[in-house]
């Protein structure tokens, strides 16, 4: 089993309609955020294009994350997701400072909160806050290791990309261009 | 010309606009440790070599530092966890793939055996001194017994110490101006020079002295070609490490990176060594104070400049 997410960069008009489903699905404390959306504008006018990217951690098949934690607080989970035990963590900040997507914060409390893909949603059947909640539903979540599921058919038929390859995070979260 | 506006909704503290997780007491930390790991090393090394009677600093009095600085530094590092009741966990597990988790068992060694060493020559400090109970005096004796092993441990585990310091920065490949092979070595080195700094200073013996101003110059002199290297090899990487690199080379580390660390913190004393082993009397406070300042100002640069530098996306 691999979880993985997919974002259509061509469908999504950056409502952040899912940066608020995860902020109040997950209780994230005001002012944080685990998912976010980014714009990039390319070009010159007359000739823009425009990206809009709904962002959150990559869940990494290579986690620097995990790889620099010094107590095993961040860890791999089922299906290859990245998640933080609250109470190993001692707030070193060292994944922080290890992520090339910057997609983790140091909650208040003092332990480092990030995406989780929902996984206490997607263990009983449903999909990740984010997912579910996208108006232009742009968003495809699910098992990389199932042919038929929503993320392999939606890869299959369309080019897509991932952010920073060039780390060598192996990230899978994948954006349709 | 093409060009990129990015613009990002998010605004975690202290991740965004730009990294700063990390704030004083981490660089202070690694200035300490590296302080400690220097003087020990050579504190270790020369009473291996039997001359802890011609360089009596060096192997009994200046190594007192070393618990000091050990456990402010070590004490700052607590103080930057942000969930410190669990802090007792990185006790719970060795994990080889993470510095600091491997790094915080070396602390944990090299200042228990600063401790020891410390108390092995208490008599240094306050002459009359008595430890009162019988299980200390079995201690000490036990310990000067294996003075010469517990002298290998802390040599060892110095160098551990002072490279760790480096590596633990060079494991974040996010952090591209972090991410060279380089500062582990350049990082044992401006740890070696300070602690040899810290000898001179503290040495009233002039063949000691003249010693250390001699070792002190051989690193910085390493120290400075470790710089042009590591640019070397920023300047002929990917683009992030050339942007990295462009910090110290007219971004906004310029100014504070040449002055501070490498004209008054490694040039500057290092002609004045020179000046002295040529028989030039030179106020040994001068050189002594410029390359502790400047490794202390390696440090904060280091630091905070790492988590300016990025990948772009």
């Amino acid at each position: 089993m691999r979880y993985a997410m997919a974002v259509d960069t061509k469908k999504c008009v950056g409502c952040s309609d899912c940066v608020v489903a995860c902020q109040t699905e997950n209780n994230v404390p005001i002012g944080y955020c685990r998912d976010w959306v980014v714009e990039t504008m390319d070009g010159t006018y007359p000739q823009l294009e425009v990206e809009i990217r709904s962002e959150r951690c990559n869940h990494c098949d290579n986690a620097p994350c995990v790889r620099c934690c010094p107590t095993g607080a961040s860890h791999k989970a089922e299906g290859g997701i990245v998640l933080v035990k609250q109470n190993k963590c001692i707030g070193c900040g060292a994944c922080i400072a290890s992520c090339p997507y910057d997609a983790r914060y140091p909650h208040p409390k003092g332990y480092v909160d990030k995406c989780t893909f929902c996984i206490h949603r997607v263990r009983e059947g449903m999909k990740p806050a984010c997912v579910s909640v996208c108006p232009t539903k742009c968003m495809y979540f699910g098992d990389l290791d199932d042919p038929n599921s929503d993320v392999s058919t939606v890869l299959k038929k369309r080019k897509y990309k991932t952010l920073i390859p060039e780390a060598g995070t192996q990230p899978q979260l994948y954006f349709l261009i | 010309m093409k060009e990129e506006l990015i613009v990002s909704g998010r605004e975690n503290m202290m991740v965004d606009p730009q990294l700063h997780i990390w704030h004083w007491p981490i660089p202070l930390y690694l200035f300490l440790g590296g302080l400690a790991a220097g003087v020990l090393f050579f504190a270790a090394l020369y009473y291996l070599l039997g001359k802890e009677d011609e360089y009596r600093s060096a192997v009994r009095r200046v190594p007192f530092i070393a618990p000091v600085a050990l456990v402010v530094g070590l004490a700052c590092l607590f103080f930057d966890l942000r969930h410190k009741a669990y802090f007792w966990q990185l006790y719970t597990t060795v994990r080889l793939e993470s510095p600091m988790s491997w790094g915080a068992w070396t602390l944990l060694v090299i200042t228990v055996a600063s401790f020891i060493w410390s108390a092995l020559h208490i008599r240094e400090l306050l002459p009359d001194w008595d430890w009162k109970y019988k299980w200390l005096k079995d201690l000490e004796v036990f310990f000067n017994r294996y003075k010469k092993q517990l002298a290998w441990v802390m040599l060892i585990f110095a160098i551990i110490t002072g490279v760790y310091t480096g590596i633990l920065l060079s494991a974040f490949n996010a952090r591209p101006l972090w991410n060279t092979s380089v500062l582990g070595p350049l990082f044992l080195a401006s740890g070696l020079s300070a602690g040899a700094a810290a000898i001179v200073l503290a040495s009233k013996n002039r063949e000691e002295r003249l010693l250390f101003t001699k070792i002190d110059l051989i690193i910085l002199g390493t120290e400075l070609f470790l710089i042009v290297h590591m640019f070397m090899g920023f300047l002929a990487s990917t683009q992030v490490q050339i942007e990295a690199s462009q910090l110290f080379l007219g971004g906004q580390y310029t100014m504070v990176f040449w002055i501070f660390v490498v004209i008054l913190g490694i040039i500057i004393p290092g002609l004045l060594d020179l000046m002295e082993l040529r028989g030039k009397h030179i106020p040994a406070v001068i050189p002594g104070i410029l390359v502790l300042t400047g490794s202390l100002f390696f440090r904060f640069i280091f630091v905070f400049a790492g988590q300016v530098s990025r990948w772009l996306y």
